[in-house]
């Protein structure tokens, strides 16, 4: 990924324009038009059924879009194919855990990490440079010691963290969370959260879905507040958040 | 508070002991199983005499080829294919039509000889049976879970019907006679023996190819396609390239078993390639165990040993036995679906 050289120039990193995405007759996503900045953690916040996990799954190419165009890194697209968001620079968790559950840890990082090409891939073995990267992103996840459980056998936190160390194994630019906190115990929170702080600091853009108002002010230097597919407010999060639309539309749920 | 650590790490042991002990029976379960099966595949052959013995494993030979190559696609993969009989027909009548002796012709009419050999017609039909799978799997990739398993189940048809129907080539139902024998420099394999050892060598290359694609990082894709074929694309992988190309595969390795059962027997006839037989496959792919090279080999032993076993039943009549055989093994496959349904030795789930 050729990304570095342009992350200090301007602009944003992601941007949509008219972004449209319906659900039978319902449009979880009405014609949104978004910048994210380059720089620092994004989080998008609103009221359950706002569009937020609609978003990052058309964002990651998981749903197809249906109008309107996505601008990753400069380049405009109106269809995202799932295989070729990592080649954008976008990678992504999931809402609900979704890992490969009868795999073990260890494979479901070595999964990521290895060669894309078909043919390559068959003529490829456990790479030393492959398998030192997994030891350091489960031993950054916590995970080291259950490398040879099944992916399934961990708890709900641990899945978590897996799938945020799965995540942190792609080399991109973007990365998209949707609702990483959710149901994790204090320890595994704070991992996460530096998890997060750290790629901050290698100059990568995060962008999270969140529910926790304590967390979303600690960690996220610029908000969007979605509701019902639109963009309600955005701007510095402190900002956002004292807004009277945005706390009726909290309260209001 | 050093007191505490260890009766808590006391416990967490002694709470963690009833898995361990689980999983150490799981392990003694799976090795006692292997030995009871290849055990009493032992003394039947010894019972039953060196003829029989040989014939037995040229039979888990084939099958052991076709389990093996289908646990790549259904295993591994996890796309329930019913279609396997299919590639296996493509390659028999492929080596039959290229090697069949035209003296022995029983069907009139305009049909053209070739007149290959064996070796020279076994790759066609596994190019043959790949290149139909390329195409049948562009069709098949437009369909997910069940429907897939019922346009497989059309494709096994429509090719049984191909066999059938197009006379000038296969002979229809009266089949294709005096199929070619390899030859290897001088010598030609025709005896029983030599023709077991010449599978059980084509078996060994199979099993070596499919071990080491399940090694490599493209197995290790397979696999996370079988467990969520969603997540594994967004990470960067064009999951319908990988499915296609272990589907060729796995097709050309059935083609290549049914080029070996081709000549082995001399004849074949569309009967040879029904739907069951696929079916059966899958059976033996499931009893041995999903995602397991192993497993598929024991589930084929098992599968011949059971169906060739049942012929010397005492209490059965002579009439009886083979409708009795296909009642007993799905009745097997159903008690081992319901008491073991990892199959004999393997630990995944479809």
């Amino acid at each position: 990924m050729n990304s570095e050289d342009r992350a200090d120039s301007g602009g944003p990193v992601l941007e949509t324009r008219g972004l449209l995405k319906q659900f039978a007759s319902v449009n979880a996503i009405n014609y949104l038009s978004i910048a994210i900045p380059k720089q620092g953690i994004t989080s998008i916040i609103g009221p359950n059924g706002s569009g937020k996990s609609t978003l990052i799954n058309v964002l990651s190419g998981t749903l197809p879009i249906d109008d309107g165009i996505v601008i990753i890194q400069g380049a405009a697209m109106r269809a995202i194919l799932p295989y070729q968001s990592p080649s954008h620079g976008v990678t992504r968790t999931f809402q609900e855990v979704r890992l490969f559950n009868q795999m073990t840890v260890w494979d479901n990082i070595m999964v990521v990490l290895t060669e894309r090409s078909v043919l390559k891939s068959l003529f490829e073995g456990n790479r030393p440079a492959y398998q030192s990267r997994a030891k350091e992103l489960l031993e950054s996840v916590g995970l080291w010691e259950k490398r040879r459980d099944q992916a399934e056998s961990l708890s709900y936190g641990q899945r978590k963290l897996l799938e945020v160390g799965r995540a942190l194994a792609m080399d991109v630019r973007i990365y998209l969370f949707d609702e990483p906190f959710a149901g994790l115990f204090p320890a595994m929170l704070e991992r996460v959260t530096q998890l997060l702080e750290g790629l901050k600091q290698q100059g990568k853009s995060i962008i999270f879905i969140e529910h926790n108002m304590d967390l979303i002010r600690r960690l996220s230097d610029y908000t969007f507040v979605l509701d019902s597919g639109e963009l309600l407010a955005e701007g510095p999060v402190n900002e956002v958040l004292e807004r009277p639309e945005v706390i009726e539309a909290y309260l209001g749920t | 508070m050093l007191d505490g650590l260890k009766t808590n790490s006391a416990l967490r042991l002694l709470a963690a002991a009833p898995i361990r002990a689980r999983a150490r029976l799981g392990n003694n379960l799976e090795l006692l199983i292997n030995l009871v099966v290849i055990l009493a595949a032992m003394l039947f052959m010894l019972y039953q005499g060196p003829g029989f013995a040989v014939r037995i494993i040229q039979l888990f030979a084939i099958f052991a080829i076709l389990a093996v190559s289908l646990n790549l696609v259904i295993g591994y993969t996890g796309l329930l294919s019913i279609a396997h009989v299919a590639f296996f027909g493509i390659g028999a009548y492929t080596v039959a039509v290229l090697t069949t002796n035209p003296a022995y012709e029983q069907v009139p009419g305009h049909i053209r000889y070739f007149d290959w050999t064996f070796f020279a017609a076994l790759p066609v039909g596994m190019v043959i049976a790949g290149a139909v799978a390329l195409f049948v799997g562009g069709v098949l990739s437009r369909f997910r879970d069940d429907l897939f398993v019922l346009v497989s189940v059309g494709f096994a048809v429509i090719v049984h019907r191909v066999f059938l129907f197009w006379q000038p080539v296969t002979r229809g139902a009266f089949g294709i006679h005096e199929i070619g024998k390899p030859t290897i420099g001088g010598l030609v394999i025709d005896g029983r023996l030599e023709f077991m050892i010449l599978s059980l060598a084509f078996l060994a290359l199979v099993l070596l190819v499919s071990w080491l694609i399940v090694r490599s990082s493209f197995g290790r894709v397979l696999m996370a396609i079988r467990e969520d074929k969603q997540a594994i694309e967004v990470f960067g992988y064009r999951t319908s390239m990988f499915k296609l190309t272990i589907w060729v595969i796995s097709a050309m390795m059935a083609a290549l078993a049914g080029g070996l059962i081709a000549s082995e027997q001399t004849f074949i006839d569309p009967n040879s390639f029904l739907l069951l037989e696929s079916i059966f496959l899958v059976c033996i792919v499931i009893l041995g165990g999903l995602g397991t090279l192993w497993g598929s080999l024991l589930g084929a032993l098992v599968f011949v040993l059971l169906n060739e076993g049942m012929r010397f039943l005492p209490f059965l009549p002579d009439a009886l036995v083979g409708q009795a055989r296909l009642a007993i093994l799905g009745m097997l496959i159903v008690a081992l679906m319901l008491f073991r349904p990892q199959g004999l030795v393997g630990r995944f789930r479809l």
